[in-house]
């Protein structure tokens, strides 16, 4: 679009501000980490790698981090399956009800966590009769985890023509061939970037877990947060911070060039599209 | 060698493989059966749990629940002026942080889609992802710090004589319009990346100026979009219990619902289905308005 140059550099400006507002806060609790004092004042007095090395001995933040990765682990893995099986039917078929599906699949983040928290324990506690325990936390993220996955095949699916399927099928290879040398090779980094999402997704995830976790157990935000009213541990608290961002934000920029590799544009979560021409994000 | 004898000598996956070949109807059903018993009989399922569960109550002595039918929870979630007072400020604070949001996000999604550089356009997309997948609790703590009495915003804010807002009602807004602004910007860039640059060069050929190009033009084209990301702002906030125990001492849908599920978890369940049905209308709003293509 041409714009006057006052109208660029306002605009500039504008994006500018938009940023700072953005990575401020991270910076901050960035510099807090190696906050020399206990106490939380600006400017900190001075520099410290203390609390990392504090954060690492500290066994319940290690013993935390280990269930966070062994809930993203299962989660995503029940995702990719359930939300491959799913794009692949809409995708590649039309019947009765393939609206829903797509609904459906996006409801679990469309409604407030607090919704599918509170629904889930309750039927896990007042009609199945399940103790909440990781379990309950795994079947929890693999519900919402499913979308992102899901976006990222249809998104890739809609891109390859299902003509190649058709001509693999013509050439006389069985429905499975078909899969396995065809329609997979086409998705995998679709599948591979969905997978660093919706991993990260669950790793970061508070209000869910929250409702589904058992008394005894901890994921690494369940960690922070009951830790961040103990004054005596917020620095540590700190330095585990910036250990989960950067641990959540490896995944999302591996994911970013994934589907970038393959022609894919924006994405987010939420919704959680990597992919896309036609789903951008959340 | 009859047909049937090949088909006898084929291992038992090749025949199983065979078997839905040219049956669309099986191979959809097969495909369908995990992802819809989850989605269906346990998450939609759950949620008609919750709905049940609304009805039933606390026994005030025993504290156990009685699974019977009352319109209890009900009759004090709308006589009850607390939880009125609550419901409206959190659909107050919900439309606050959206507005707040599209106005900040725009500019920047436009700047993104229709100004910048190829390379630029790449950098800013990685740089309004990352801080969006980061951890959700880390950015609140750092709210937390910086807004406190001894945190960055008081000191920024000292020299110039001002006084940063504390804890409270203005905090609430000022973090969670921070919390969700990115799934505000990718969804407005995404759609205005769609518009075709043609269009506005017609506009301006057309010999209309840049405000009325943006006017005429692109609000309208770009509109759906907005309101696809207002599901997750507006969403998110509704249900937000933790970021609000953090920077005030308000109640909101949220919190109320987290700190009554231990005792009274009809209740809970009650208030839990204001945020489904507000959602819900929510949705239907946003589906007319052409958003769900965006999302």
């Amino acid at each position: 679009m041409r714009l006057s140059r006052r109208a660029q550099a306002l605009l500039r400006g504008v994006v500018g501000l938009g940023l700072a507002f953005i990575y401020v806060p991270l910076i901050v609790i960035g510099i807090y980490a190696f906050n020399s004092s206990k106490i939380l004042k600006w400017p900190p007095p001075g520099l410290t790698l203390d609390w990392f090395s504090k954060a690492f001995e500290s066994e319940s933040a290690r013993e935390a981090l280990l269930t966070s990765i062994e809930v993203g682990l299962i989660a995503t893995a029940i995702a990719l399956l359930l939300g491959t099986l799913a794009a692949m039917a809409v995708a590649r078929h039309r019947f009765f009800g393939r609206e829903t599906i797509s609904f459906l699949v996006i409801l679990p983040i469309a409604l407030p966590g607090i919704v599918t928290g509170v629904a889930l324990s309750n039927t896990f506690t007042q009609v199945l009769g399940i103790p909440l325990s990781l379990l309950t936390v795994v079947v929890g993220h693999a519900t919402f985890c499913i979308v992102v996955i899901y976006n990222n095949v249809v998104a890739r699916l809609r891109r390859t023509s299902g003509s190649f399927e058709e001509a693999s099928a013509d050439l006389g290879a069985d429905t499975w061939q078909t899969f396995r040398f065809v329609t997979f090779p086409s998705m995998k980094t679709a599948l591979a970037a969905g997978a660093l999402l919706a991993f990260a997704l669950s790793f970061d995830e508070i209000i869910v877990t929250t409702f589904t976790i058992g008394a005894g157990e901890e994921t690494l935000p369940i960690w922070i947060f009951r830790n961040l009213f103990r004054p005596k541990e917020l620095p540590i608290v700190d330095a585990v911070a910036v250990i989960v961002i950067l641990i959540s934000i490896v995944p999302v920029y591996l994911a970013h060039r994934l589907s970038r590799e393959e022609g894919g544009v924006a994405a987010g979560k939420g919704a959680g599209a990597v992919e896309t021409e036609a789903t951008a994000v959340p | 060698m009859t047909t049937e004898a090949v088909a006898v000598k084929r291992p038992a996956g090749r025949r199983l493989a065979g078997l839905f070949h040219g049956r669309p109807g099986l191979q959809v059903g097969t495909l369908l059966a995990g992802p819809s018993a989850w989605l269906v009989v346990l998450y939609l399922g759950s949620l008609a749990v919750l709905l049940i569960t609304a009805f039933w109550t606390v026994n005030s002595l025993s504290g156990e629940v009685v699974k019977g039918f009352s319109l209890e929870n009900f009759e004090s979630l709308v006589n009850e002026p607390v939880y009125r007072e609550i419901v409206w400020r959190t659909v107050r604070t919900a439309v606050l942080v959206t507005l707040t949001d599209a106005v900040i996000a725009f500019p920047i999604a436009f700047y993104m889609a229709k100004v910048a550089t190829r390379r630029g356009r790449a950098i800013l997309v990685i740089a309004v992802l990352m801080p969006l997948w980061s951890s959700y609790l880390v950015k609140v703590l750092s709210w937390r710090t910086m807004l406190s009495e001894d945190g960055v915003i008081n000191w920024a804010l000292n020299p110039l004589g001002l006084h940063g807002p504390g804890y409270g009602l203005t905090a609430v807004w000022l973090v969670m319009s921070y919390l969700w602004l990115p799934y505000m910007i990718l969804p407005i860039y995404a759609g205005l990346e769609r518009i075709p640059d043609s269009l506005i060069s017609a506009s301006e050929d057309l010999g209309a100026k840049p405000f009325t190009t943006f006017r005429r033009v692109i609000l309208p084209l770009a509109f759906p979009a907005v309101v696809a990301g207002s599901i997750f702002t507006f969403s998110l906030t509704l249900g937000d219990f933790i970021t609000v125990r953090l920077v005030s001492n308000s109640q909101f849908i949220g919190t109320v619902i987290a700190s009554s599920i231990t005792n009274d978890l009809p209740f809970a369940a009650a208030l839990a289905l204001v945020p489904i049905v507000v959602m819900i209308a929510y949705l239907s709003v946003a589906r007319k308005l052409g958003a769900f293509e965006h999302v």
